[in-house]
């Protein structure tokens, strides 16, 4: 199993040597992430918030929907995505197969259900107390939503970042939407899945510990935030 | 309300997220011409060695996507490449007759071989491919298949066919990966068991394990076991949107003397991968 301690060495020898490929790689997926974090928590964190913070007819029925969601698998959500940006599909003129914004979409299906349940719970979970400490304040509805979604902060916070460790690693919809093209839409996980199917273990493994030193920054900008 | 989120904390990370995803933005967008085609020709490194060759030559940017020809030709059906680089001539003309595809031009081969333990369990060394895979069948020795519809899924199920065997689907010896042919290889390694695999993917494989692979070449030869790839372009008349003339000029390249001459020289260990055999 010599291949995980050449993995390590090579992971360093990648990015300290500029490995352009490699870069290519962690640019694609930052860039793809990005977009589609910014899309799900634009998206999701209203949803979610509304979700927990008002009782209406339905409410447990939607919730069950969003909570089902949660299960989707990537390759599924990739297939679908396929589907509608094909040539041949209903939003084929829009030319967004094998390229970032078109595994954007999917990678943006797969983080709102999370964005949208985890937003929810924080609202839920702290709603009771906060609610009639603010009413008896004397607080205004507009106060009362306002100081909800700041002390449900955290926990939307941490929507966030669970949203963005899936979509960062996920694999499946990366490959068929973007189709691993190398210069292009190869991000670090489709990359690893290639090296792995040519043998390739060692570099395989120099790309998840590259990758996992991504989530680690992304993690320590998190971190860097909450402090006072 | 103490604990406040510094607006400039956040938008010097804004700018951090911003840069990191530049530089890949900034590419210039030539002509670019989309191909699907096997794992065969990405793994072995072929791709990577003619597309700088077409793209100077020719002005025309060769992306492509690597998957088996079953997706390949779905890809080639749905309009969403261009050009098609496969090997399976059945398939391929089925696709060119329904009108999915046009001017499908022969290429190159190269060939399957069987692969296996040196020890050679079910005794197939030297034998014609009917006669070692009934040898296989019978000692019930494990196999490994790919097992994904892909060319050379294809290739090997016509060989159980020819040796008046049922594919055997569900017997515990018979594993069907699923995986593309290096990963289908190392399986095979790792159960000390058979496989068919092409010839160019086993020379890279062997390369790898630094030329002691702990698999060996035992069948080979047989006319049965070759392997030919076709360029085909996607057809203009169904596929509006479908770059015609790029994929055609990628064609008439890859079939003329510059192409067929490139393809003759790239070699691996001192072997040549593919055989150039356009008309």
């Amino acid at each position: 199993m010599d291949f995980i301690l050449q993995g390590v060495i090579q992971a360093l020898r990648l990015l300290v040597g500029g490995d352009p490929e490699t870069y290519s790689a962690v640019a694609a997926t930052v860039k793809v992430s990005s977009m589609a974090m910014a899309a799900s928590l634009l998206m999701g964190i209203p949803l979610g918030f509304c979700l927990g913070h008002f009782d209406f007819p339905g409410k447990r029925q939607a919730r069950l929907v969003v909570d089902t969601l949660l299960s989707l698998p990537t390759v599924f959500i990739g297939l679908m995505v396929y589907a509608f940006l094909s040539r041949q599909g209903p939003m084929g003129q829009m030319g967004l197969l094998f390229t970032l914004p078109g595994v954007a979409i999917g990678q943006t299906i797969l983080a709102l259900p999370v964005v949208i349940a985890l937003t929810a719970t924080a609202v839920e979970s702290m709603d009771a107390e906060l609610r009639t400490s603010l009413l008896s304040l004397g607080a205004s509805r507009a106060q009362l939503l306002a100081g909800s979604l700041w002390e449900a902060r955290h926990g939307i916070l941490a929507a966030g970042v669970t949203a963005y460790g899936r979509v960062m690693t996920e694999v499946g919809i990366s490959m068929m939407v973007g189709g691993n093209i190398k210069w292009h839409t190869r991000t670090i996980t489709t990359a690893i899945a290639l090296e792995t199917s040519k043998g390739m273990f060692a570099m395989g493994i120099a790309l998840g510990l590259v990758l996992l030193l991504i989530a680690f920054g992304a993690n320590a900008a998190v971190s860097f935030l909450r402090r006072k | 309300m103490k604990r406040r989120w510094s607006i400039g904390r956040l938008l010097a990370l804004l700018c951090v997220a911003a840069i990191l995803g530049l530089p890949a933005a900034a590419a210039a967008e030539g002509e670019v011409l989309m191909m699907a085609t096997t794992t065969s020709t990405d793994n072995t490194g072929l791709l990577d060695y003619l597309a700088p060759h077409f793209t100077e030559e020719t002005g025309i940017e060769l992306r492509w996507t690597s998957t088996g020809t079953g997706k390949a030709l779905e890809l080639g059906r749905n309009c969403d490449v261009d050009v098609l680089l496969v090997h399976a001539p059945a398939a391929e003309i089925a696709f060119v007759e329904a009108g999915f595809g046009i001017h499908r031009r022969p290429v190159m081969y190269n060939d399957f071989v069987i692969i296996g333990p040196a020890a050679d369990p079910a005794g197939t060394k030297g034998q014609g491919v009917a006669a070692a895979m009934t040898a296989i069948a019978d000692q019930k020795a494990v196999f490994v298949s790919r097992g994904d519809d892909s060319g050379t899924h294809k290739k090997e199920l016509s060989l159980w066919a020819r040796a008046d065997r049922p594919v055997p689907e569900r017997e515990s010896w018979y594993i069907q990966a699923g995986q593309g042919m290096l990963t289908t290889i190392n399986m095979a390694a790792e159960r000390n068991g058979y496989t068919m695999t092409d010839r160019g993917t086993f020379i890279k494989y062997a390369h790898d394990k630094g030329g002691q692979p702990p698999l060996v070449i035992l069948v080979e030869g047989d006319a049965a076991l070759l392997n030919p790839y076709a360029v085909i372009s996607v057809n203009p008349d169904r596929c509006p949107k479908v770059k015609g003339d790029l994929a055609n000029r990628f064609g008439e390249w890859m079939a003329g003397t510059r192409g067929q001459a490139l393809i003759a020289d790239f070699k691996l260990m001192g072997q040549p991968l593919f055989f150039p055999d356009a008309e």
